[in-house]
């Protein structure tokens, strides 16, 4: 009787649930689980239900032009990681800190300015980015120019060896304000009487920093490395705007976002015709990646605590 | 004392130093684009980085008079409105479960939202048009709805979940005493309740639901159907050679958004932040 009851109950929870979990399920979590399975039965050529085994994931590896070009992402995938976590999340924690210090005024408006580039969509900044790095007409070579430093005014991203550094940057300049904000949080969570027993003792400004809040941080750095780590792999747009889905020049700002669209999805020069099972592998592989990542830097940053 | 305070003013220099010239990088891009998108054609030479002398509101004029263009921004709204309603409803309506609802099933349920806020949905992007093709809603902009609004669902259970939890049980059990059905407390108790958490998450959605391109683009080629992002990229290319009619289409995309935000940009930090900071 009484487990009637229950069931019942349970039964009536279930149905407010039922709607979110129908349409999270069919179009997210299906189509991502599914890719797995679609990287081992689809093919080139024979579309169909059959077992193709590891076929696709040979072809990523060992056809010369593909595993050239997959790698070759696969590299250029972590340094733009590598860009984001030393320049954007570092400049975020250096704003952090000093919009935490209750003697800086106007720190409403920096927060405000600081965070503005985050409301634009990626294509748009790239654009206008774009637009200012062009060689002839740009804003910073005519600014090079005007103030004698003309040799420097070069294509900034028709070069091979910064292009990609340079739509990194441009994105990190997007973003900056996420770990801004977050490591503020964080900042303003920590009681200030830690910091006036430091200031008793005599600590200057960057021992406060290093031995008190950095330590204090740890499990903010570790969600904003979680969130840099996935966008990057989630990355795209900014590819697409300032340079194109080949990743010019010469595929050098080429990463796993433009690789994933070009095999999987558009299909590529001169076939024209998309992979799937190629494309379903390179997603299957990214899927797994991300879950070791995360795990990883779930594990390295876990607070002595427990909780945030 | 009075060297202390010496001191510490001085300690300000570097703050505020790097915060205006960092203030300098960020409005300088903004600046450009939007006070070129008035000028003249040759006075954007002239003059790249100066207030306009002439105005020139003919740019603004040929892209209103594109026709397109409204219509990438009429479906742009379209979606995102419809999907962020989507998201609050069902979103609120699953919390409100699994705040309530103790079961090991409720658990695995929300654990497997929880799943949902590592993974971009990008990676499933060959199945879904596959599924989309299926369901005949290929080249219209409603393929975007049930896309956007799973990948909304997570983090809308996730701090929908969380702030119901929040809430005294004495509040809605003198209701249940009352003999009122859970239905009617939803409705009466917990979403006025619930208002501020729903503004949190409609925005945390608001941003990238408008700004998206990946979905549009894989999805939709008729021109009646792109959303305003996925035009921008068409004008683009179409006004290659006008800047100042490029950056009156670049201007208004952004300006929807960028304006909310200034009007409100304290809940927007929040609201952007607030789910990352909690997961």
């Amino acid at each position: 009787m009484g487990n009637s009851i229950n069931k019942n109950r349970s039964f009536r929870w279930f149905i407010y649930i039922l709607p979110a979990l129908a349409i999270y399920t069919l179009f997210m979590a299906f189509p991502i689980l599914n890719s797995i399975k679609l990287s081992f039965f689809t093919e080139s050529g024979s579309e169909g239900s059959s077992f193709v085994g590891f076929n696709n994931y040979i072809k990523l590896f060992t056809h010369p032009e593909t595993s050239a070009r997959y790698w070759s992402a696969f590299r250029n995938t972590w340094v733009f990681f590598a860009v984001h976590m030393l320049v954007q999340n570092i400049l975020g924690i250096i704003f952090a800190n000093f919009l935490s210090n209750k003697l800086l005024k106007g720190s409403g408006f920096y927060r405000t300015i600081i965070f503005l580039p985050a409301t634009l969509s990626i294509l748009v900044t790239g654009y206008i980015w774009k637009l200012i790095l062009n060689p002839q007409w740009g804003a910073v070579n005519l600014f090079l120019k005007s103030i004698g430093l003309g040799k420097f005014a070069i294509a900034w991203l028709g070069d091979p060896n910064i292009a990609l550094i340079i739509i990194s940057l441009v994105s990190s300049w997007q973003w900056v304000g996420m770990p801004t904000m977050m490591f503020l949080a964080g900042l303003n969570n920590i009681p200030d009487d830690l910091y006036e027993a430091a200031e008793i003792a005599g600590a200057t400004d960057f021992q406060v920093f290093w031995n008190i809040k950095l330590p204090l941080l740890k499990p903010v750095i570790g969600i904003i490395a979680i969130l840099t780590f996935v966008n990057n792999f989630n990355a795209f747009d900014v590819v697409f705007s300032m340079a194109n889905v080949n990743g010019a020049p010469m595929f050098s700002t080429d990463i796993l976002g433009t690789f994933f669209y070009r095999v999987g999805i558009a299909g590529q020069h001169p076939v024209g015709i998309p992979d799937r099972g190629l494309g379903a592998a390179v997603a299957t592989i990214t899927f797994i990646l991300l879950s070791i990542g995360v795990a990883y830097i779930m594990r390295i940053t876990k607070s002595d605590k427990g909780e945030v | 004392m009075s060297i202390n305070i010496k001191g510490k003013l001085k300690s300000l220099i570097m703050p505020y130093t790097v915060l205006s010239v960092w203030t300098v990088i960020v409005l300088f891009p903004i600046w450009t684009m939007v006070v070129n998108s008035f000028k003249f054609k040759l006075d954007i030479y002239k003059d790249p980085f100066g207030f306009p002398i002439k105005f020139n509101i003919g740019s603004y004029k040929t892209v209103f008079q594109d026709s397109d263009f409204f219509i990438y921004f009429k479906n742009s709204i379209f979606v995102t409105v419809i999907s962020i309603v989507f998201i609050l409803i069902l979103g609120a309506l699953a919390a409100y479960a699994m705040a309530n609802w103790k079961s090991k099933l409720s658990r695995w349920i929300h654990m497997f939202f929880i799943a949902g806020l590592m993974i971009p949905l990008r990676i499933g992007s060959i199945n879904l048009l596959e599924i989309i093709k299926s369901m005949n809603l290929l080249n219209t902009y409603y393929s975007l709805l049930p896309i956007y609004i799973a990948m909304g669902l997570p983090m809308a259970t996730f701090v929908l979940t969380e702030f119901i939890q929040q809430i005294p049980g004495e509040l809605t059990e003198a209701a249940l005493m009352d003999g009122a059905r859970r239905s009617s407390i939803f409705v009466k108790i917990i979403v006025p309740l619930l208002r501020p958490a729903l503004g949190t998450v409609a925005i945390l959605n608001l941003v990238p639901i408008w700004n998206d391109l990946w979905f549009p683009l894989l999805f939709i080629t008729n021109e009646k159907h792109k959303t305003l992002i996925l035009g921008v990229t068409r004008l683009f290319g179409q006004y290659q050679t006008d800047w100042s009619r490029i950056l009156a289409v670049l201007t208004l995309s952004a300006l929807p958004v960028m304006g909310l935000y200034l009007l409100m940009s304290k809940q927007f930090i929040k609201g952007l932040t607030a789910g990352s900071v909690k997961g």
